[in-house]
């Protein structure tokens, strides 16, 4: 008799649900990806659920053939975190947007990364809002032109790593959404870190913002545009990598490798484990300064929110005993009455 | 306060009772007393009155409180905002209301006595520390004249107790700062009050020693002394001419306790978790006067509670609907504020049909209102704030003890039906406290509550929205094989589950939801009337009024008028038989906590001219304004007034 495991494939996770993004949306490659990705991390569909919020991007759980829940506008994460702290045994994804997880939902997002549960959050960033039709959303650049801002944006957009890195999330990572093996390896390396992963993903919306980030999709701009972050190796970039980044002082720069005046080793290197002020700068990196990090950023251990919780219960059960109701109910000053 | 006989022995002999005087004070019996302690926020009158209550509740009285403190936690010292109040009835008899007027007032300072005096009886008595009422004291309550030289005073039974001194001069002996004796004035007063209702001291004396436990003991020993002081200050005194005995009230036989309406709430939650295999996931955002539920109930970790103190009102009840969603036993608790913000998500877990407890404690509103008052304003909040067409069953405590029961049967609904129940309380109820009879945990039937492991679509994907005969849907839980679905706020097609924009689909869905809400009132049992059957008047209360409203009827009754009660705890649905009752009788009054939410309800749903009783300010009903009420709307009433005249 055969004991060896059913290998899922990438069909086991697809649901019989038509798709409704519009046709030439980055979301599609997304989707892809994860469905090629849930075989290979080895949980059944049964034990994997989808939380999203709303959006397109939040009609994700839809598509996927596991347990899921279309919440509402940016709630994603809390109902993530009641249902992560209660079943532990779940492999738990939040869908989300720039909308849904910046700015509705912001106050959520900040908190389930500083808490550290351990679930995955995917932000599908688009720097626009698709479902509501066109209108500037918390990533939108200053002076983008939308359907709510004709003379420009004037709003100084969120940069979702640095606020990642503010609320001293334990995992965070950018990808693209076009750059398919790398964000596949990007979902599979958010799905092994134990603690909040939180990754973003440069996705394009062909319809209300295309080519917003074209720069970091496009072969033949995205590997001076981008720069890839490789733990323990030094920061090169440019496509005949003969470009760096280097620290200088509390600053960084980008400095030229092609005169053989500045070597490899006066490079960054950068450090998955590095302190947050460190992770912050690299947030910080955008065009058309430098090029901008695509990668994990951060990669660290730290308690997850379950396992304290959890801790404590399992604390007060061996102090005190499982808890008995009548005992309870009959502690502290009663008194009879009649027979 | 009535005089039942009045006879002349020493207070229950106590092992560790002071020792009586050479010459014992006669004790007169009594009925019943209210008695209103006040002070400084920090004078620690809550804790006077919780002694004082349970106390009286070992005493074996039947009790009603009503604590009544600013929403500032420290307002500044010895001013009139910064008054607190602790007010208990203990009787010997049953009583369902705190009292509407004081026989005795205990006031620590000036601000304390003006802004309390006016409930106080004529001929009452009036204990003060006549050690607060400098120049400086007064000048802090705005007075310009010691209310204590007024004419008025001549009405009462005022006595001066130099409480700050006698403390002092007490606890010398243990070298405590002036700051830590002055402190221990409020167990002389205690002890005063103690002697005066011949309470036995020795539940207070285990309180004192278990919270100054752990190196404290000399603050302990400072505060028993302060008590036994107070005690034989009261024996030796010449101006309170005797001490009180109220015996015990023939209450049903049992086992009882004291318990707090937060608390009988949270223990309720244990119960229901308990009677239905669950474990209880708890999510909540401080806020009064709610937030002592969530104090309570982190307390039973080991019970497998889970406590999540979420980041605002939203997530805690969308953290809530995560929790369900898996399986869980989920709460959220808030108050009118914080229900506000919770409804979208209200909305939500009604469209995802998940069982969910929304338990909402009343305060004065609307916005922050009146964070520590109380009123019944919510209602029509609960019933309606939600957008589109978005039914939810609604239940309401009448009583401290009543939070244990409701929250259960709210429980019960929510999984028999599989939808959100609102569970409403107030802050009178949430604060106030009453005898308990502890129940038989292992009498209490279960709540059968079943998690589906097979599909039940043999012709293909599991339907997550296929119905009972009570139209509720299966309870699948992530980790079972085969029953992966998915839920979210968008309409779906009955049966699959599916996204559906079918026009008649929508009509069908929202008339399922809505009906599946009516069937509740299947599940529970019919409206009880107390008094006569039919006539003129039905009283119809609800929530937290039901002390006063029944305490109301039955004087009214025994004046010989013709009203009955009913009191709903189920306010969406109503009884099934409620309609009927209220075409018993020739008129309705709805007294209420706001401007006639349940009366609006009532008119509407069957067409009933039906009369309101409304008050807001922040108070419960006192019981004689609502027998006028009554009086005043009865013919019988007149009749027995005209007959009694004539004759």
């Amino acid at each position: 008799m055969s004991t060896a495991l059913p290998v899922l494939k990438a069909e086991d996770f697809t649901s019989d649900q038509d798709i409704r993004w519009c046709p030439g949306c980055g979301d599609y490659s997304i989707l892809a990806q994860m469905k090629k990705v849930l075989p290979e991390i080895g949980v059944p569909p049964e034990k994997t659920v989808f939380i999203s919020g709303i959006g397109c991007s939040s009609r994700f759980p839809y598509y996927v053939n596991t347990y899921g829940v279309h919440s509402i506008h940016g709630r994603a994460p809390a109902v993530a975190t009641g249902l992560r702290l209660t079943r532990p045994d779940l492999s738990v994804w939040v869908i989300t947007g720039d909308g849904d997880s910046l700015s509705i939902g912001g106050n959520h997002f900040i908190h389930l990364l500083r808490r550290n549960v351990d679930l995955n959050i995917v932000l599908f960033n688009n720097r626009i809002y698709g479902l509501t039709k066109g209108q500037y959303s918390p990533t939108s650049v200053e002076g983008q032109i939308t359907k709510s801002t004709p003379m420009g944006v004037v709003d100084h957009p969120l940069n979702p790593i640095s606020v990642a890195v503010g609320a001293e999330a334990s995992f965070i990572a950018r990808s693209v959404d076009s750059n398919v093996k790398h964000l596949a390896y990007t979902l599979k390396r958010a799905a092994a870190h134990k603690g909040t992963s939180f990754v973003e993903v440069y996705q394009n919306c062909n319809v209300f913002n295309d080519g917003a980030f074209a720069y970091a999709q496009d072969k033949a701009t995205r590997d001076d545009a981008t720069i890839e972050l490789e733990h323990g190796k030094p920061m090169i970039f440019g496509k005949d990598r003969d470009r760096g980044i280097r620290l200088n002082g509390l600053s960084l720069e980008v400095v030229d490798l092609s005169q053989g005046k500045v070597k490899e080793d006066d490079l960054l290197f950068h450090d998955e484990k590095a302190s947050s002020t460190l992770v912050y700068m690299l947030s910080r990196m955008r065009r058309p300064d430098f090029p901008e990090p695509i990668g994990v950023f951060r990669d660290v251990l730290s308690e997850t929110y379950e396992d304290a919780v959890h801790g404590q219960i399992q604390e007060a059960v061996q102090q005190r005993g499982k808890g008995n109701l009548q005992k309870l109910f009959s502690s502290g000053d009663t008194w009879k009455v009649g027979a | 306060m009535s005089t039942e006989a009045t006879k002349s022995s020493a207070t229950q002999p106590s092992a560790t009772q002071p020792s009586a005087s050479a010459t014992p004070k006669s004790v007169k019996t009594v009925s019943g007393i209210t008695v209103r302690l006040c002070g400084d926020s920090g004078d620690g009158m809550q804790l006077l009155g919780t002694q004082l209550t349970n106390t009286s509740a070992l005493a074996g009285n039947d009790i009603a409180t009503f604590p009544d403190f600013p929403a500032e936690i420290r307002a500044p010292k010895g001013t009139r905002a910064g008054v607190s109040g602790f007010q208990v009835q203990f009787a010997s008899h049953e009583v369902h209301t705190p009292g509407d007027s004081l026989d005795a007032l205990v006031a620590m300072n000036p601000a304390a006595l003006v802004t309390n005096l006016a409930d106080l009886v004529k001929g009452g008595l009036l204990i003060v520390n006549e050690d607060s009422f400098e120049d400086k004291d007064l000048k802090l309550a705005k007075l310009k004249v010691n209310p204590l030289d007024e004419p008025a005073m001549e009405n009462y039974r005022l006595v001066k107790v130099s409480m700050t001194k006698l403390t002092k001069g007490a606890v010398a002996e243990f070298g405590l700062s002036v700051k830590e004796a002055d402190r221990c004035k409020n167990f002389f007063a205690m002890g005063l009050v103690y002697w005066l209702y011949g309470r036995n001291i020795d539940s207070t004396l285990r309180f004192i020693h278990g919270k100054f436990a752990d190196g404290k003991s000399v603050l302990a020993n400072a505060n028993e002394k302060a008590l036994r002081a107070g005690w034989a200050y009261g024996e030796t005194i010449e101006a309170l001419g005797h001490s009180y005995n109220v015996e015990a009230a023939e209450l049903k036989s049992g086992t009882y306790r004291n318990i707090i309406g937060n608390q009988a709430m949270a223990w309720g939650l244990l119960a229901a978790a308990q009677r239905s295999g669950k474990e209880i996931f708890y999510a909540s955002y401080p806020i009064t006067p709610a937030s002592d539920i969530l104090h309570e109930l982190c307390k039973y970790k080991n019970f497998g509670v889970c406590t999540f103190q979420a980041e605002d009102e939203i997530a805690a009840v969308c953290s809530a609907i995560g929790a369900s969603y898996g399986g869980q036993m989920a709460v959220t608790t808030s108050s009118g504020p914080g229900i506000a913000l919770k409804t979208e998500a209200m909305g939500l877990a009604m469209m995802l049909e998940l069982p969910l407890l929304v338990i909402d404690v009343q305060r004065g509103g609307p916005s922050t209102g009146l964070p520590t008052k109380t009123e019944q304003s919510d209602l029509l909040q609960v019933m309606f704030g939600r957008n589109g067409e978005a039914p939810l069953p609604v239940l309401a405590a009448q009583s401290p003890g009543d939070c244990f029961e409701i929250v259960q049967e709210a429980w019960m609904l929510a999984t028999q039906l599989m939808l959100p129940v609102v569970v409403l309380s107030d802050g009178y109820i949430a604060n106030g406290s009453e005898p308990w009879a502890i129940p038989d945990v292992s009498k209490m039937p279960p709540i059968v509550v079943t998690h589906p492991t097979e599909n039940n679509n043999p012709d293909g994907a599991y339907m997550p929205y296929k119905r009972n005969e009570l139209l509720a849907r299966p309870w699948a839980i992530p980790g079972t094989e085969g029953l992966m679905h998915r839920v979210g706020g968008l309409e779906k097609e009955d049966g699959s589950g599916n996204i559906s924009y079918d026009p008649d689909n929508h009509q069908k869905m929202v008339n399922i939801r809505a009906q599946k809400v009516a069937n509740a009132a299947k599940l529970l049992p019919p409206q009880q009337v107390i008094g006569p059957q039919s006539g003129e008047l039905l009283v119809l209360s609800w929530g937290g009024t039901y002390g006063a409203c029944l305490t109301a009827v039955q004087q009214a009754q025994k004046e010989g008028i013709s009203v009955a009660l009913a009191h709903i705890r189920y306010l969406n649905p109503f009884p099934s038989n409620l309609g009927e009752i209220l075409s018993r009788y020739e008129k309705v009054l709805i007294p209420e906590l706001n401007m006639g939410q349940l009366r609006m309800l009532i008119r509407s749903r069957y067409l009933v001219d039906a009369v309101g009783y409304n008050k807001v300010k922040g108070k419960p009903f006192a019981v004689s304004e609502l027998v006028e009420k009554i009086t005043e709307m009865t013919k019988s009433a007149n009749h027995k007034t005209a007959q009694s005249l004539a004759s």
